[in-house]
């Protein structure tokens, strides 16, 4: 499979977002504003290649060799839950400009389904590291692209007149559905 | 609080689903049928249940400052038992449910559940929460993916009940539907819980 295909089937035909509803906690939580939402998209990025790139290593040279293959889920959220924790502390340290920004975005990271998704389906689908490096930074632009549209759509959404009963969650969940139905004319593309 | 309070509270007042809204990747993404719903519900009960059990019994050897990675070894070992099990016995549904399978450990019910219950609670009590909580877990998913079959596929339990080459509104079964009935049915809920 090349790499155009990844890139462009993970960003729209398969969005993980309105797609593979992957990642709908920070979705829903975070975009309220686009500012925030951006801070969220940077942090999810950075989280998902360097998890997406340990993953694998790990699977191919250590649970593969060894044939314990099952120890996956235990081994990915570790190894992920401990890789958000370290960037924490390297990033205090060594930018803390880029911390600021970030900063609290990233203890939510770990509770985040798209980054053990996203390392998960790197493996399911057998490819390379490069192949999983370039799929895993498509997939949080991807992300990205769905939740500034949302936090853009929910921020007109702000002055509409919408009844009382459907305020708030349930009115999201229907602009999401109509956002999914606009992505599903992507498909078809690859 | 009672026992039956702890079992019952799951179903509606705290429903994880339309009241919580926690657990929302697993209840959008294999809710496009009854079926897959309702095999995705038990599984997730399963794993809550025995976590919330362990996890009561251990909670005063582990230390405070620890918890939350002990908390999740204990609910990835009860995921990997239901991967297995499941692969094993029902292998067409372990391919429906697909990846949402070894992504049971980061529902943030479960996680939820042994932090602000079982951490605090004798086994018992934990057990009935852990089992309510599941079920009514369970219940949502069942009637989300049935009203999704419903419209989408004109089938309840992959039984067809309009003619084969009826058109149905496949959309419901698609990505959006999941989006849209969920959107409503927590609008109806809300509405619901404010009458009575």
């Amino acid at each position: 499979m090349n790499l155009i295909v990844i890139i462009i089937g993970a960003i729209f035909v398969n969005n993980i977002v309105l797609n593979k509803f992957l990642g709908i906690c920070p979705f829903l939580g975070v975009s309220n504003r686009v500012s925030t939402a951006v801070g969220m998209a940077g942090a999810v990025a950075f989280v998902m290649v360097l998890s997406t790139m340990v993953t694998w290593l790990l699977q191919r040279y250590l649970l593969d060799p060894f044939g314990i293959a099952f120890m996956q889920t235990i081994t990915f959220i570790l190894v992920i839950a401990a890789l958000v924790q370290l960037v924490e502390i390297i990033l205090k340290k060594v930018s803390p400009s880029l911390y600021q920004a970030l900063g609290v975005y990233l203890p939510l990271i770990t509770t985040n389904c798209a980054i053990l998704g996203v390392a998960v389906l790197t493996i399911q689908n057998d490819f390379n590291l490069i192949q999983g490096v370039v799929y895993a930074l498509s997939n949080a632009i991807g992300f990205g692209l769905a939740l500034v549209i949302f936090a853009g759509l929910r921020e007109r959404m702000d002055l509409a007149n919408i009844p009382k009963g459907m305020r708030g969650i349930p009115i999201s969940l229907v602009v999401a559905g109509l956002l999914a139905m606009a992505f599903m004319g992507f498909s078809g593309i690859v | 609080m009672n026992q039956w309070q702890n079992f019952s509270k799951g179903f509606f007042k705290e429903n994880g689903v339309f009241v919580l809204l926690l657990g929302m990747c697993p209840t959008l993404g294999v809710t496009s049928s009854a079926i897959n719903g309702l095999g995705m519900g038990l599984a997730t009960t399963f794993v809550l249940v025995m976590s919330n059990v362990v996890i009561s019994l251990i909670k005063n050897l582990v230390p405070d400052k620890v918890r939350i990675p002990v908390f999740i070894v204990v609910i990835a070992s009860f995921v990997t038992i239901v991967q297995m099990t499941m692969e094993a016995f029902v292998p067409a549904l372990f391919k429906a449910l697909g990846v949402f399978i070894p992504l049971i450990v980061v529902n943030c019910i479960i996680l939820g559940r042994a932090e602000a219950f079982a951490s605090k609670n004798n086994v018992l009590s934990s057990l009935l929460d852990g089992l309510g909580i599941g079920l009514g877990f369970a219940m949502a998913l069942t009637m989300l993916g049935s009203i999704r079959e419903i419209l989408g596929n004109g089938s309840l339990f992959n039984f067809k009940f309009v003619p084969e080459d009826a058109s149905t509104m496949l959309v419901f079964v698609l990505s959006p539907g999941a989006f849209i009935v969920l959107g409503y049915l927590i609008a109806l809920v809300n509405r619901i819980r404010k009458v009575s």
